[in-house]
């Protein structure tokens, strides 16, 4: 598979993220700096997490207006994966490519721990290698993670089955103690209609393996891998 | 003590007359002022006299505390660079260094508790980079006021903040650190901040200047009129209105030292770099001062040159500003465009600012004049050294465990402890620190000691930071012992081997011979402990004049530790893993309760002569028991290890517990096999906190190999108990003098500080 | 001339740091406190002395950048510089 990392500056989980491609499809992504334009042919683009530009302004505002983005934003109309990790998934929100936005936490705080998620859509491409309702674990390290939409988009999102991951409690139940952040319908990560951009808070290249503390991100990563060889 | 009229000063300032008044601003004595004078032959400006006061500050200069800490143990065969450098540098094999130091930030975060430990943390930062390293590891110690003086939650709320908001954005993981409440920081916080960094051995930059005629060059942020005279008023006792002096305070910027990060250890691959400095305290002075001794040469800089954020800054402000993500550079000639063009990349200020020459003088101009024009070698080896009267601390009496009241109730007091200030969990603090960014943090806070995976090996990093300021205030010699063995006794818990230490002495007015004392004896103590360890002190730092109208804070040697371990795949935590694990205590239980957490406490106990002497630390013993226990964990043989400290016996046995996943496992011991013949009382036993002890759980066949090897090795090892059940059961006697549901432990032990912040 | 933008959040988007602010402020002792909304105000200089052109110019610089329009709302006010 042959995949991309975008580094804006101030991304500071470029690296993690290299590292968990490599480690789980054999191949080195290839490291983009935002300033470029040009971004090589490749079947998987991954927005890092990280503080690019310091989170000023508002998290990834100014990342989403960087001439690499309106690349990305060409490549995902034609199709290819995008993937965007916590500011990752800032950014995708700011340039439109996902609905919604990501306001500061209900509780004001920055929050590093695991979270529990549940998998409420196995079917994208990016899900496959997991199971329907799956409860998982995945840490979640942001300040900026509290998902908001209006009603209208928020109801076509979970009529379209693009709610993909929902913050769970120890009971598997999408209650307010699941909830971190305070985020909409306890959302925690979303597609897009075609089903081809991803946007997520949680962290998966976090936990790929047990001396971290589990690999729970792990199958998300082969699920891209699976949806590439059927493909 | 600080300059407030200072931006009125005309633009001559090299005509101003220097009053004495002007001279005590600064913080300088008129003996050291004569000194000045005799240095330069005549009488400084007001710029001269500036540089002066800074270099010569406590904090600069170290004058008070010099003669004390070269006493200390700074070299092992593993050792590369010890203090005197930005930062302690030792070597851990493949080519690899570790590079780390502590530094405090403690009046600035009083006055302004956000930027003044977001810049802490920045400071930190810069002088591990500096070296060549990527940082890889923060941790921080923290010290407040008690819980109900009226600041103390908004200086919790706000350093914790800055911390985590300058940390998490330059994705450095904060992995561990202490944070704890006595009344005696009410008006002066102690914020000591620790940053760890891998180098390759053969790629460490130092700061000695060379080359003459070589060009010095300035990167990073615009200067400004930020925290003008920081180093002085480190340097001074705090008073009501040092409150009023907000402008000193710096303001951090993570987004532009992640930029000099990258930008700094990109420029580093190449071979263009002969010396580098960060701008700490003092800013262009310091730096540029510290980078000319180093390398017996001398600097001419044009202020002219340098980049400026704000308009009309005399000489004066450009030599003392603080502003913050600046470095100094000096460079091979003829490659500064290619320096250039990496700086630019990242959007950063590049410029030279000067050269190097051979006149060992620091010579200053602006607007085509000299606005100053100084021997280096005065401003550093000039500096005052005082060997300050200082009178031994008085010991208070040692305290036998017969003579303390037992408990009412052995688990009150035990839940009172672990849902109290000092001991409950720090998880609000640890949550707002990203602890997992780079992806190789093996062992979460919360534990023992942190450890971080050394990136793409199986090695791991492990690091501790301690000190018990209350043994320290009831005998700075035992103090500073314990502070240098608790790390030491933290690490070799997680099964690493520790290396090195930094230091972070923060204390109070050292013109008072008892606060000198009390250095004096902390220093001595530590020495020894490093001696007795094999553990040298390879950086640190001296925080002096900690005392608000003149009340000083608990004597606090804050020790970082750094170990290593070959794999992190053997490595001992602190949760019970198995139900029917045998519980083994390794080391001597006296019951020694002088000085205890429980003393303040449980009993209330709040006097030093109430509180009695700390518990001795027997070196040898500390020694023999950690070399036995680490090799049980880098054998495979324990996964499951805590040392003892606060609060002893129980109080490690309910972490254990609470640790545990699932619901919690429990355990069920028998105080009658600790201490079958000494007769020590049970509130001895399970309160006493006896140094150089250590709880293993293990399953039974290990454990009767490992009682066997204590036995043959003369280490005190007993069994005295198993894990199982969701309860902390301890028998005494036949009877159940202790059971706590382990769910009823962690929601007291969790909910005191969330309550606590939220109230 | 001198441009300067108030950036707000919607009305009926949930401002926690609002919030937070009112609470802070009540605990402090203001009485007959209520509606706390904060937001972000940014001032820049402009070249472009014609003020049509200028409104035009920082309307599109809140719609490409100042502002989120999905969650933000933004206002724009105008002032000559002395010497320009």
């Amino acid at each position: 598979m042959k995949s991309a990392v975008i580094v804006f500056p101030a991304s500071n989980c470029d690296r993690d993220i290299a590292v968990a491609l490599e480690k789980i499809t054999g191949t080195k992504p290839h490291m983009v700096w935002h300033g470029d334009s040009d971004l090589p042919q490749v079947d998987f683009i991954a927005l890092p997490g990280g503080f690019s530009y310091g989170d000023y302004l508002r998290s990834g505002a100014m990342a989403a207006r960087s001439p690499i983005v309106a690349e990305v934003m060409r490549r995902a109309s034609a199709g290819v994966s995008v993937f965007g990790i916590c500011n990752g998934f800032q950014v995708l929100t700011e340039a439109g490519l996902l609905p919604g936005a990501l306001m500061r936490n209900a509780g004001l705080k920055f929050i590093c721990r695991d979270v529990k998620l549940r998998v409420e859509n196995a079917g994208t491409r990016f899900t496959n290698a997991y199971a329907q309702d799956q409860i998982i674990t995945l840490p979640v390290a942001h300040h900026d993670g509290n998902y908001f939409a209006d009603e209208g988009t928020l109801k076509a999102l979970e009529d379209n089955g693009q709610v993909v991951f929902r913050y769970v409690d120890e009971n598997g139940e999408a209650s307010e103690t699941g909830n971190p952040n305070g985020s909409q319908h306890n959302i925690a990560g979303i597609i897009n209609a075609n089903g081809n951009v991803l946007g997520m808070m949680p962290h998966p290249e976090r936990l790929i393996e047990a001396e971290l503390g589990g690999s729970d991100g792990r199958a998300l990563f082969d699920s891209v891998l699976n949806a590439l060889e059927s493909a | 003590m600080i300059m407030d009229g200072v931006t009125q000063i005309p633009d001559k300032t090299a005509k101003n007359e220097i009053t004495p008044e002007m001279v005590a601003e600064h913080g300088l004595t008129t003996e050291e002022y004569e000194r000045i004078v005799a240095a330069l032959g005549r009488a400084p400006n007001i710029t001269e006299l500036g540089i002066y006061s800074v270099m010569w500050s406590e904090h600069c200069s170290y004058k008070s505390s010099k003669v004390h800490l070269k006493t200390l143990p700074t070299e092992a065969p593993w050792v590369i660079c010890g203090p005197g450098e930005n930062a302690g540098i030792i070597d851990i094999g493949d080519n690899q260094a570790i590079i780390f130091k502590m530094e405090s930030h403690n009046h600035p975060s009083y006055i302004e508790p956000y930027q003044g430990a977001a810049t802490g943390v920045g400071g930190i930062l810069r002088d591990v980079f500096t070296m060549g390293a990527r940082p890889i590891a923060n941790m921080n110690a923290l010290r407040f006021g008690a819980p109900d003086h009226p600041k103390t939650k908004h200086l919790v709320s706000g350093v914790v903040a800055g911390i985590g908001g300058y940390g998490n954005c330059v994705g450095v993981p904060t992995v561990g650190g202490e944070t704890s409440f006595d009344a005696s920081y009410n008006g002066n916080i102690l914020v000591n901040a620790m940053t760890v960094g891998l180098a390759d051995k053969d790629n460490i930059f130092y700061s000695a200047a060379a080359g003459i005629g070589n060009p010095v060059i300035y990167v990073g942020s615009k200067t400004g009129r930020d925290g003008i005279h920081g180093a002085t008023m480190a340097s001074a006792e705090f008073t009501e209105d040092s409150e009023a002096k907000r402008p000193t305070v710096q303001v951090g910027d993570p987004f532009t030292e992640k930029l000099l990060i990258e930008a700094c250890l990109e420029l580093m691959a190449s071979d263009a770099i002969i010396a580098i400095q960060d701008m700490g305290a003092a800013g262009l002075t310091s730096s540029s001062v510290e980078m000319a001794s180093k390398g017996g040469v001398g600097f001419d800089l044009d202020l002219d040159k340098v980049p400026q954020r704000e308009e009309g800054m005399t000489p004066y402000e450009m030599c003392l500003s603080e502003s913050q993500e600046r470095m100094l550079m000096v460079l091979k000639p003829g490659r500064e465009d290619f320096a250039k063009g990496i700086f630019e990349k990242w959007g950063l200020d590049f410029a030279i600012i000067g050269k190097i020459t051979d006149t060992g003088r620091l010579t200053i101009t602006w607007r085509g004049e000299i606005a100053g024009d100084m021997p280096i070698a005065s401003l550093v080896d000039d500096a005052p050294v005082y060997e300050r009267p200082f009178v031994a601390g008085v010991k208070q009496a040692l305290l036998k465990a017969g003579d303390i009241p037992a408990p009412d109730d052995y688990g009150d007091a035990l839940m009172k402890l672990i849902g109290g200030a000092n001991l409950s969990s720090r998880r609000w603090v640890w949550e707002q620190y990203d602890h997992m960014v780079m992806a190789d943090t093996v062992a979460r806070p919360g534990g023992d000691a942190a450890v971080v995976r050394i990136h793409g090996s199986e090695k791991g990093l492990a690091m501790s930071t301690d000190c018990t300021p209350r043994y320290c205030l009831a005998d700075a010699h035992e103090g500073g012992k314990q502070a240098v063995a608790e790390t030491w006794r933290n690490i070799t818990a997680v099964g690493a081997k520790p290396l090195a230490i930094t230091d972070c002495l923060n204390f109070g007015n050292p013109e008072k011979p008892e606060i000198m004392g009390q250095f004096a004896e902390a220093v001595a103590g530590m020495g020894e402990a490093c001696r007795a360890l094999d553990y040298p002190v390879v950086s640190g730092n001296v925080s002096l004049y900690n005392e608000t109208n003149g009340t000083a804070i608990l004597p606090t040697p804050a020790i970082g530790g750094v170990g290593v371990m070959a794999s992190i795949r053997r490595m001992a935590t602190v949760p019970f893993k198995r139900y029917g694990d045998v519980i083994i205590l390794i080391g001597e239980s006296k019951g020694h309760l002088g000085a205890s957490i429980y003393l303040q406490e449980v009993l209330g106990r709040k006097t030093p002569e109430e509180l009695g002497a700390p518990p001795p630390v027997d070196l040898a013993a500390e020694r023999r028991n950690g070399d036995f226990v680490r090799p049980l964990i880098e054998e495979g043989l324990v996964d499951t290890c805590h040392d003892l400290s606060d609060g002893g016996l129980i109080v490690a046995l309910a972490e254990m517990a609470m640790a545990s996943k699932a619901g919690g496992i429990g355990a069920e011991i028998d105080a009658g096999f600790i201490s079958p013949s000494l007769a020590v009382p049970l509130h001895g036993i399970l309160f006493g906190e006896d140094q150089g002890r250590y709880l293993i759980a293990v399953t039974e066949e290990i454990a009767a190999d490992i009682l066997r090897r204590a036995e043959a090795e003369n280490v005190p090892a007993v069994q005295i108990g198993a894990t199982g059940g969701d309860a902390l059961v301890i028998r005494h006697e036949g009877t159940e003098a202790v059971k706590l549901s382990v769910s009823d432990m962690t929601s007291a032990h969790e909910s005191w500080l969330p309550t606590y912040m939220s109230g | 001339m001198k441009a300067r933008v108030h950036v707000t959040l919607k009305p009926g988007v949930l401002d926690p740091q609002g919030k937070a602010i009112e609470h802070s402020l009540s605990d402090l002792g203001f009485e007959g406190i209520g509606g706390v909304r904060q937001g972000k105000f940014i001032e820049i200089e402009l070249a472009e002395t014609d003020a049509a052109k200028a409104e035009a110019m920082v309307e599109e610089m809140c719609k490409k950048l100042l502002s989120n329009v999905v969650i933000e709302n933004y206002s724009i006010e105008l002032e000559w510089l002395k010497g320009v």
